[in-house]
This record gives C-alpha cells, structure tokens and sequence, in this order.
C-alpha cells in the first residue's frame, strides 16, 4: 500500500496514496496503524481523501487500529472521506464509532 | 427489440491481487444496466463491493493456496435481474451461521457477507461434491 506519513500540528498524519482499499492492501494498513500506536501518543489522523472504494477488510484494518488507539489512550481520526466510501461507514454504523472530520483542519481544531 | 442479455464469465487464481479487476468489471456492468430505475453510481459502488466480498471470501476459504486453484465468477443480466454465481472448491462454510454484525460492539471480521446481505435482494450458498456456489441476486 502506498501512503504518506507526515507530523504536523503534534499529530501523525497518515495520507491513504491509493484509490482503493481491499483484501489484497488491507493488511498493509492495519500493520502500518498498529506500527504507529506503537511508535507513541499522538492522535493519528488518517486522510482518504484518494480512495474512493473500501470494503469490509479496510473498514476492520481501520476499526483495528481505532481499537488499539483507545486501549493506549490515544485516539485515530478519519478525515476526508469521499461520499460513497462514507456510505460504508453508515451502513456499518461505523460512522459512530470513528471521530469523523471534513478537513484536516477541522480534526487539529478539535484536538487544541 | 428484447432486452439485452449480458452475460460475463471470469476465473482467476485464488489471489486477492485480482479483486480490483473483478471488481472493476462490476462497476462497468452498471453502466451497462440500461432498465435500472435507482442510483447508478451507488449501484456501480454495489456491484464492485459485492463482487470483491464474494470473490475474496472465495479466495479465503479456497483449499490451498496453490496457484492451480481458481474462483470462477459468473454475472448474468437478463431483463430486471442480475444473477452473480461465486464457485470455490474450498470447504465452504454455513450462511445462515454467519452472525449479523453487532453495531455496538463491532469485530473487524463478518462485514463481508452483512454487505451483501444488506445491499442485494437474494443470497444462497450451496455446497456440493464438485464446489460451492454463492449465488447473489439484484433485482434491477
């Protein structure tokens, strides 16, 4: 899976570089998102603003690292999510289970 | 003149690297779907989800991992209905015991079939001696 890691504003910020997410790259992410709640105690911010298809393997890569996020006391954000993959996370109820932001901007506002 | 019938027959090796192009023969489908009344973008979504939760259950249960094995994915539409066959000749598994995810306390694991369950009209999945068949209907 290709993506980019940046810290920006005391958060890491983990930007998705494909457009889709499925079986085959999924477990890519969950090892990078538990890699990162290792790594320390910064919210990570995950950008999707690239993908534009997810199925039930990424939104669990995603639940997984939201998981290990709260058990460290840390939190995962999801920022940037196009319509249609948004509708995955309603018809999932994953929707109340993520802290959602429009913008990047709005996620670091939140954290301050 | 009759109603177009489409039909699109594909098998792949037992590798999750082909559930983009699986998925993506989906989402051309829908655009192909001349009589669908609803959204055809959210169907276009649909389909390729569908297609790449089924094809990639198939791979995750298929025998072995021997690149010999395949998944043969079969679409048909004919007038207002779509018909997806997925074949594996893994040890199959029992629909009815597949649980309903738990929206309170979701699992990573069980999404999958919930997606299809949820977004198609009809599911089946019957085994037999020569393989499975997960059979997916879409009223259109």
């Amino acid at each position: 899976m290709n993506f980019k890691l940046e810290k920006r504003n005391d958060c890491q910020v983990l930007t998705i570089q494909e457009e889709r997410i499925d079986a085959h790259n999924s477990a890519d992410l969950k090892a990078e998102l538990l890699q990162l709640v290792e790594q320390g105690d910064e919210p990570i911010i995950v950008q999707l603003e690239q993908v534009r298809f997810i199925d039930s393997s990424g939104l669990g890569a995603l639940l997984s690292g939201h998981k290990q996020a709260l058990a460290k006391s840390g939190k995962l954000l999801l920022v940037n999510i196009q319509q249609p993959v948004l509708s995955m996370f309603e018809i999932t109820r994953l929707n109340r289970v993520f802290e959602i932001y429009t913008t990047i901007n709005e996620a670091f506002a939140a954290q301050s | 003149m009759s109603p177009a019938i489409i039909q699109v027959d594909v098998i792949i090796p037992t590798q999750t690297r082909y559930l983009d192009l699986i998925g993506s023969i989906g989402e051309h489908i829908a655009k192909e779907v001349d009589s669908y009344a609803g959204d055809r973008e959210a169907l276009a979504y649909h389909l390729n989800l569908v297609l790449t939760e089924a094809t990639a259950n198939a791979i995750k249960h298929a025998h072995d991992k021997e690149a010999k094995d395949t998944v043969r994915i079969c679409i048909h539409i004919e007038e207002k209905q779509l018909t997806i066959k997925v074949y594996d000749h893994g040890q199959g598994f029992d629909l009815e015991a597949v649980a309903k995810p738990d929206f309170d306390h979701p699992k990573e694991n069980g999404m999958g079939l919930f997606f299809i369950k949820t977004l198609m009209d009809s599911v089946t999945y019957t085994q037999q001696a020569d393989g499975n068949v997960l059979e997916i209907i879409k009223y259109l």
